[in-house]
């Protein structure tokens, strides 16, 4: 067990490109389950990668259990990864996969076949299971088979790679629980990197967010939902994603759907300083409520996507003519080509500054 | 499209232009087939007729079957099969031996420019084996290694090798790179990513490349006769043998050629699961 610390950790694939990890800075917590999300491209497998070992650094370090391990070899990082396609040896039992680690360990063979034994347990694998090749299994029993070699070890750290990617919808959605919970019950500090902001959301006690190699905030979900920095993270997370428009800013706030939506004075004032004349507003789907005329917005519904608990309404906005996704209630909801208005709280409102992205404080 | 077709077509004739097309390319096949399998048999047919018989034209169907010419070859061919048997075995072994290694540095870890290798290996079968013959000639007088077994190998090796590489390279890529950083992650080195991953991964891929390595040197002729004569003579050598100055030769000729034939048709009978699953390899995900 153990805590693990990016510090400035850069990777440079080619000398002209932009580095692929750009001075990331992040502290995982002993027994913390930290997500790294983001869109490809973003760096986070390579961030993986570097703590793996298989991936050298160009600047910074890494430490693990407040040990410099930069260049220390994989094998000695004690350290354990779950891979994309899981990775497992064709030719091997599933007890060999399993065990394999612990044979290059030079682990006696009782121990080996008690601590492949534990781990089935923990993993529901049957016994017969063990004796089988990698082939005969199917894609959620190889899953649980990549989860086992990796448990067996005992590491001192998790990585894992996209594990759920290959894996159909329902199983995903059970899997994930599963690894949330074993991790809890193990305790083990684990980095999980994923595209899928809700695996990030629903498993992670923290996310990182990563975008064009750089950290974008490392907070917990709720936090990251309630508190986004940037108007990329802000974009990110939530599904469907948060309504971002740019807006013409007026006296008391900015102009949306044929109202002034008023903008506290703090970001006026920010907004102000910076010398803009037009902002990004942010506003979720979800915090867009149906009014029965007498809301502020005013729209017309393009399309309604019917989710079954409730419905999503493409809108196209008044004045401005953008389209805007706002979630309604599943029962009755309004129908396409209809006239429709939403009222929305101030505090639901978030703004952005157009050039940086920055979220301006509010 | 299929549904739209049988509306406006009676289902009979759309099933008779199916099934006539299936017929046409069952009968391209077949006439295919049998055009490269009819030398063969009339080699093996010819190899059981008395010398007499072999040469008359229009070929006889009606002969009394005889083993003489058989029992004519076994009694002379001793020397040349273990010849041949050694420079097909060792040099092949030699291949995969050198091969394999060559082949991780261009696949697996590739080396600096290890285009230009790959290129540089290939390069070496595009010059007519003529060409060198003259200074080879001259290189086996001066080592001595005229007629030695040991020539055979060392050339029958470096005729193979480029393809081999060329075959275990493309092998070794269907490992995928994951499997290896597994391996590098639990413990196991170089050699042992090698004996443990790669190796079981590749292996029907190494034994087709061995059985066609085995086939070309087997039936290799231009170097031998050139470089041999006695010492070491393969068995293509003895088929050549076999034509005398004088007389009547063509049923012996075809009894010694069915029999060099033999072990090549064995192999590749053996080899056969592990040929078309090596040609066509994927590895699991």
């Amino acid at each position: 067990m153990a805590e693990v610390k990016y510090v400035q950790a850069s990777r440079v694939y080619a000398k002209d490109a932009p580095p692929a990890v750009d001075a990331l800075d992040l502290d995982i917590k002993d027994g913390e389950f930290m997500v790294l999300v983001g869109p490809s491209g973003s760096g986070k497998t390579t961030a993986l990668r570097m703590l793996a070992g298989l991936e050298p650094l160009d600047g910074g370090r890494i430490e693990i259990g407040e040990k410099d391990v930069t260049w220390v070899p994989p094998k000695d990082r004690d350290i354990a990864m779950v891979f994309q396609n899981y990775a497992l040896y064709p030719n091997k039992t599933v007890a060999e996969n399993m065990g394999f680690a612990l044979k290059m360990q030079h682990v006696h063979k009782d121990e080996r076949a008690r601590r492949v034994q534990e781990a089935a347990r923990l993993l529901d694998l049957d016994d017969q299971l063990l004796g089988r090749k990698p082939k005969a299994l199917s894609g959620g029993q190889r899953q649980r088979v990549a989860m086992g070699r990796a448990i067996v070890r005992e590491p001192r750290v998790f990585l894992m790679d996209e594990p759920l990617s290959n894996l159909d919808a329902k199983l995903r959605v059970q899997t994930r629980a599963q690894i949330a919970e074993l991790q809890r019950r193990l305790g083990i500090t684990t980095v999980y990197v994923t595209h899928d902001q809700v695996e990030a959301m629903t498993m992670g006690n923290r996310v990182a967010v990563l975008a064009g190699g750089k950290l974008q905030q490392c907070d917990t979900p709720r936090q990251l939902y309630d508190n986004p920095v940037n108007q990329f993270v802000a974009g990110f997370i939530g599904s469907p994603a948060m309504n971002l428009q740019t807006v013409p800013l007026t006296e008391e706030g900015a102009r949306l759907g044929g109202t002034v939506i008023p903008l506290p004075t703090a970001v006026r004032t920010a907004a102000s300083q910076a010398g803009l004349r037009e902002l990004v507003l942010g506003i979720r789907p979800e915090h867009m409520h149906l009014a029965d005329g007498s809301g502020q917005i005013k729209g017309e519904v393009m399309l309604v996507e019917e989710l079954g608990a409730d419905a999503l309404l493409h809108v196209r906005l008044a004045e401005s003519g953008n389209q805007v996704v706002a979630r309604a209630e599943g029962r009755k909801p309004p129908a396409p080509g209809q006239d429709v208005t939403f009222r929305v709280q101030p505090d639901d409102v978030f703004a952005f500054n157009p050039a940086t992205g920055a979220r301006l404080a509010g | 499209m299929t549904a739209v077709h049988a509306r406006t077509r009676p289902p009979g004739a759309q099933r008779f232009r199916e099934m006539s097309g299936n017929v046409g390319w069952g009968l391209i096949a077949w006439v295919l087939g049998i055009a490269f399998f009819l030398p063969v048999l009339w080699m093996v047919i010819t190899a059981f007729k008395p010398e007499s018989a072999a040469e008359t034209w229009p070929p006889k169907f009606t002969f009394s079957p005889t083993l003489a010419e058989f029992r004519l070859v076994f009694s002379g061919w001793g020397p040349y099969v273990t010849h041949s048997v050694i420079a097909t075995v060792v040099s092949t072994l030699l291949v995969l031996l050198l091969g394999v290694p060559a082949a991780y540095a261009l696949a697996i870890h590739p080396v600096k420019r290890w285009q230009d290798g790959l290129f540089f290996f290939i390069s070496t079968k595009m010059l007519p084996i003529v060409a060198a013959i003259g200074p080879l000639y001259v290189i086996a007088l001066k080592t001595h290694l005229l007629d030695n077994i040991w020539l055979l190998i060392i050339l029958y090796t470096a005729m193979n090798l480029p393809l081999a590489i060329w075959l275990i390279r493309s092998f070794m890529l269907e490992v995928p790179g994951e499997m290896l950083e597994a391996a590098e992650l639990d413990g196991a080195g170089r050699i042992r990513q090698m004996g443990e991953v790669i190796m079981p991964v590749i292996s029907p891929g190494l034994v087709s490349t061995a059985l066609i390595c085995v086939i070309f040197a087997w039936n290799e002729l231009f170097l031998a006769l050139n470089l041999t004569t006695t010492n070491a003579a393969t068995l293509p050598m003895f088929l050549i043998s076999s034509v005398p100055q004088e007389g009547l030769y063509i049923a012996h000729l075809s009894a010694a050629a069915t029999v060099a034939s033999v072990p090549v048709i064995i192999v590749g009978w053996v080899a056969q699961r592990s040929l078309v699953r090596g040609l066509s390899m994927g590895a699991i995900k």
